[in-house]
């Protein structure tokens, strides 16, 4: 609730307890979303965790959602803010469909939206904690963007969000080519998924991967990944490093 | 009770180093292509050149977000401007109108560290260097960025310009020919891409004169 003074003249004064209504720390986050273009449009995966602080609290959240016909979204971050967001976009998708003109919103206008809300959430000190993704094909073209919760922005073959930036991205640089071909593609997301399972303590072997067409926008079921824990690294993580921290 | 405290910042620094030099009939505007946080890079292949007017081309680094905000208020300050005057706005009405923008967020101030380049009204080249607050002064060369302290010292060392403050007033574009200015500029950026961590990936450079804007690529070290 905002506490306001109403004075004589209209103005209302603020009390300190307003300021209690702008995020400082996110509750409940989603970990890496990890996105490529490939030959016949784009693939996206995230797990379906929701981690609140070291707890792993939800194991069932859809961090990946269609938005329209042509996009999807995928975000990183404050779960709530998630919703709310997909609360904006559906205002903007139904207000798009009652012109009723044929046009429909394509991914580089969700994300030039997107891009706006979360840079005019930053200015008023008070951000959208996400970092968001954005891919999709319209017309033939593909898409594939990134926002983060301070409003920069970009476009990329490849993106990552969170521990994704720093795990997935380096194998996307290596081994990511322009003609992948579909399970190619899924298989480069899904060694960059298992890597992130093994590094990222929030992240869970629980995961979707959407693919976005001309045809359309699809959110697979959720599946596990096979993981292996007999590597000599993790079964014996310190041998080579006597002397070292 | 104290009042909690945001513990983000609103700002960051996406790097990258931008550079432009004027000569008597052209103008060249350089800029990499890296955009980074913290240590990792976002993307290897983002421009931070933009056409605002036939005859301006602004290029900023910075604050990535705040930099994409100035450019489309300029933009679109631009499209009124040609409504209202039937012409494009001239690069030095440009350079006023960014220091403007500029100031107008003084107590929240745009993170972008900005090079206009381009023609002025009588076809020589003209480059405005400006501080993150508006503070402006047209000048023979600049650089600005995570590279300029780098690239700056050595375009003194080679186009040092007469002092703004000698009387009759004398010309600050340099005598280089076109190719010499770009010659200048791709060495400078391979200089800074050496010891700048910001600073890599590929150099876009744009040139513009009387009859048009070329633009160039060159590839820079990705490490």
């Amino acid at each position: 609730m905002t506490f306001t003074i109403q004075i004589e003249n209209g103005t209302e004064v603020r009390n300190a307890e307003a300021d209690s209504q702008r995020t400082l720390y996110p509750y409940v986050t989603g970990t890496s979303v990890v996105a490529i273009k490939y030959k016949d449009g784009v693939l996206m995966a995230s797990d379906m965790g929701g981690s609140y602080g070291s707890t792993l609290r939800y194991k069932n959240i859809e961090r990946m959602k269609a938005i329209g016909k042509h996009s999807l979204l995928g975000a990183s971050g404050e779960i709530s803010d998630f919703q709310e967001i997909l609360r904006y976009l559906d205002e903007l998708t139904l207000n798009d469909n009652m012109w009723d003109d044929g046009n429909s919103l394509g991914p580089k206008e969700v994300h030039n939206y997107l891009t706006r809300v979360m840079y005019n959430r930053r200015n008023k000190f008070n951000p959208l904690w996400n970092t968001l993704v954005l891919g999709g094909v319209k017309n033939g073209e593909k898409y594939l963007g990134m926002v983060s919760m301070i409003g920069v922005s970009f476009e990329d073959n490849h993106v990552a969000t969170g521990f994704g930036n720093h795990l997935a991205r380096p194998i996307l640089r290596d081994e990511w080519r322009e003609d992948l071909g579909f399970e190619e593609g899924v298989k480069l997301l899904e060694k960059c998924m298992r890597v992130l399972l093994y590094r990222d303590r929030s992240a869970i072997n629980k995961l979707q991967i959407a693919k976005m067409t001309e045809e359309g926008v699809t959110v697979s079921e959720p599946y596990s990944l096979k993981t292996f824990w007999e590597f000599k690294a993790f079964t014996n993580p310190t041998v080579g490093a006597e002397g070292s921290w | 009770m104290t009042k909690q405290h945001a513990n983000w910042s609103p700002y960051d620094n996406n790097g990258g180093t931008c550079v432009a030099i004027a000569g008597s009939d052209y103008c060249v505007i350089a800029a990499d292509t890296r955009m980074s946080t913290g240590y990792s890079i976002l993307s290897r292949d983002y421009s931070k050149i933009h056409k605002l007017a036939d005859k301006a081309v602004l290029s900023s680094s910075g604050f990535q977000a705040d930099v994409k905000a100035l450019q489309k208020v300029l933009k679109s300050r631009h499209l009124i401007y040609q409504h209202q005057h039937n012409k494009q706005m001239s690069c030095p009405a440009m350079a006023q109108l960014l220091s403007n923008t500029l100031y107008f967020k003084r107590f929240f101030p745009y993170y972008a560290f900005n090079v206009l380049g381009g023609l002025d009204e009588e076809g020589k080249g003209c480059v405005f260097t400006y501080d993150a607050v508006g503070s402006y002064e047209r000048v023979g060369y600049g650089a600005q960025g995570s590279g300029s302290t780098l690239i700056m010292p050595f375009l003194d060392n080679q186009l040092k310009s007469p002092s703004p403050l000698l009387l009759p007033k004398q010309d600050s574009n340099t005598p280089l020919s076109e190719a010499e200015a770009v010659d200048l500029v791709k060495t400078v950026f391979a200089s800074a891409t050496e010891r700048d961590i910001y600073t890599g990936d590929k150099l876009e450079i744009m040139i513009l004169k009387a009859d048009g804007i070329k633009t160039e690529l060159m590839d820079l070290r990705k490490d």
